[in-house]
């Protein structure tokens, strides 16, 4: 027998409830994602992707079937469970960087680590992923607004790191971004992923997909 | 050097962000804070101050004719009453000092008049009483007692008013009046007394007692009788004494001493001030409502940033904290700028309306501000606590879709 996978769903259904009659954004998924793999999730705009990230991002919860990280049934868990389970298992790295705007870059990856620990960075660790990002001391010290487009999304993949999560979460982690730093981006994802992480990708190109080990389509909430 | 909560400093940051919007927001509040703190303060001031001139007279006791009337209050030498009884006999007053014991007992006539000084005119308290006990009861600036029916000494504020000095003439009654016209010489000039209970000497002309009767009538028919009480712990005996003398039968006699004065002053201030108040809080219910207007307008400019702040494992009462914060920052300086404003327009005002700072520094009066503070800071934070909670209760999902 093998391992519990680090995401395990089984048969999930997400229904919105709309007066025009429910949406079935995810219509009886059942995914298995073992830990060490770069799964890239591919389909068409509406096809169910996003709430398939949802799902396994930890910010929404099924209608029915289960969706369990790291052995945990989300659908049990309270919102303050959740959220914590965001925070030490999940790393994001979304599209449009999502850096949070008040903060410099530093802090922007100091913070999670804040929440976590509940004390100050006293390690280097944070300037550690900073640079091995590629993002200076001097750099670091700057507000979002004052980076690059590449430059923000590596702040965002240390950022995503500094909890040492299981599991690292992309939305079109290059939508936002030229070919030359969607490369320098996608291979700094892919030796995280020989490091031995768990990288699961939502992405329209199949360039990009071609990183990923294995490639789940959906189609109408379905895997296709 | 340890660092703040880095929720703390995401509401520090905000604040910073937006500071001329954060600062307009503060400025209801250090309206309201200035406000509330001052007109807290004059009342104070004011209460203190009755309370400091009456307690120079604190132990004198004024003895008035009963009239039936009541509660008589103070400032009834004006009055003009046809009753029968509204003065006290030579009889009563011989019983008044049989029953004050050792207490110095003297009594007083007064009548207000019409005045002429030059060329100004008016209308002014006139009081009469005993040589001895003008002399012993009242104490000169300048000049000398009245010596004859012709001279009278007056007050400093008297002095102020009609702007006159030792050896001026004024011009009592009018030559149409009954009693007719008569002039008299000022021979001296009175040391400021205050306000006191049993004789305003400050704004009035004070003449021998022949002049009086002489011009007015009313031999022995006293208006007031005062007694100066050697102990003040005897105040309450005398008082007792006193009226179980005189109003055995019918009473004949009300008794007030300072006390009461003060009572009347201070309820009377305590309405005025609450009224006040009222109209200050309106002030701050302004404020709050601008506190409540710029933190939802920050929790709405912010919807994307609380998305991600939800996403990537900030907690609810986190989100709730920052914005709680938020108002708090404001809420602090404006109502600690507030606290020195109102320190520097309260003295201002203070000395203006009350006339004097003396006691802007007695705890009852410097207490405002803090109050002022703490009402200020909190209705700050009870406006924020609604933008707050729709903050940390928003779908991290819809608030990651925001632009």
């Amino acid at each position: 027998m093998g391992s519990t996978p680090v995401i395990a769903l089984e048969n999930v259904r997400k229904i919105y409830p709309l007066p025009s009659g429910d949406v079935h954004a995810l219509d009886g998924v059942s995914l298995a994602i073992e830990k060490g793999e770069f799964v890239a999730i591919m389909g068409s705009s509406g096809s169910g992707k996003s709430t398939l990230m949802n799902q396994i991002g930890c910010l929404d919860v099924p209608t029915e079937g289960t969706v369990r990280i790291e052995g945990q049934d989300i659908g049990q868990l309270s919102d303050y469970d959740l959220t914590a389970l965001r925070r030490d298992s999940i790393g994001y790295i979304f599209q449009k960087f999502n850096l949070i705007p008040l903060l410099t870059a530093f802090e922007n990856v100091e913070y999670p680590w804040l929440l976590r620990q509940r004390r100050y960075d006293d390690t280097g660790r944070v300037q550690h992923l900073l640079d091995q990002v590629g993002i200076d001391a001097a750099l670091a010290a700057h507000r979002p607004s004052e980076l690059s487009g590449g430059q923000q999304q590596r702040v965002a993949v240390a950022r995503a790191l500094v909890n040492e999560p299981a599991i690292l979460l992309c939305d079109e982690p290059t939508g936002n971004l030229d070919s030359k730093t969607s490369t320098q981006i996608m291979e700094m994802l892919a030796a995280l992923n020989h490091e031995g992480r768990t990288v699961i990708m939502v992405t329209h190109d199949a360039a990009t997909a071609e990183y990923a080990d294995r490639t789940i389509l959906i189609q109408d909430g379905r895997i296709a | 050097m340890k660092k703040p909560d880095i929720i703390f400093r995401l509401s520090l940051r905000s604040v910073r962000l937006n500071l001329l919007r954060s600062v307009l927001a503060a400025l209801g509040i250090v309206i309201g804070v200035v406000a509330i703190a001052s007109i807290g303060m004059i009342s104070a001031n004011m209460t203190l101050s009755v309370a400091e001139e009456l307690s120079a007279t604190a132990n004198v006791l004024v003895v008035k004719p009963d009239t039936g009337s009541g509660d008589s209050g103070f400032g009834r030498e004006s009055e003009s009453n046809d009753d029968e009884d509204d003065y006290l006999t030579n009889d009563q007053f011989n019983d008044i000092r049989k029953a004050a014991g050792s207490s110095y007992v003297y009594y007083l006539y007064s009548e207000s008049d019409d005045i002429e000084t030059g060329s100004t005119s008016g209308r002014a308290t006139i009081y009469a009483m005993d040589d001895e006990a003008m002399k012993d009861i009242l104490s000169l600036a300048e000049g000398s007692f009245p010596s004859t029916t012709s001279q009278v000494v007056v007050g400093p504020d008297f002095v102020e008013r009609y702007d006159i000095e030792v050896g001026s003439k004024i011009t009592i009654g009018d030559e149409d009046d009954e009693e007719g016209e008569v002039t008299v010489r000022v021979t001296g000039i009175l040391e400021e007394r205050g306000m006191s209970m049993d004789i305003s000497s400050d704004n009035a002309i004070i003449t021998a007692e022949k002049f009086f009767t002489g011009r007015y009538g009313g031999e022995d028919e006293y208006t007031q009788v005062n007694v100066v009480v050697d102990d003040i712990n005897d105040i309450d005996a005398i008082t007792e004494s006193i009226d179980e003398s005189l109003n055995r039968k019918d009473d004949e006699v009300q008794i007030q001493d300072s006390s009461r004065m003060l009572n009347t002053i201070s309820s009377t201030l305590g309405t005025l001030t609450s009224f006040a108040l009222a109209i200050a809080g309106i002030s701050l219910l302004v404020a709050a409502v601008s506190i409540f207007n710029v933190m939802m307008m920050s929790v709405t400019e912010r919807i994307r940033e609380i998305g991600i702040l939800r996403s990537i494992g900030t907690q609810k009462d986190e989100i709730l904290r920052m914005f709680v914060y938020e108002a708090a920052i404001i809420g602090i300086v404006g109502a600690g700028i507030g606290a020195v404003l109102s320190l520097l327009i309260g003295y201002v005002v203070v000395f203006g309306m009350v006339g004097t700072t003396e006691y802007f520094f007695a705890w009852d009066s410097l207490a405002n501000v803090p109050e002022g503070m703490i009402v200020g800071a909190v209705i700050c934070v009870i406006s924020g606590v609604y933008p707050a909670w729709r903050a940390s209760n928003l779908d991290p999902i819809e608030a990651l879709r925001a632009e």
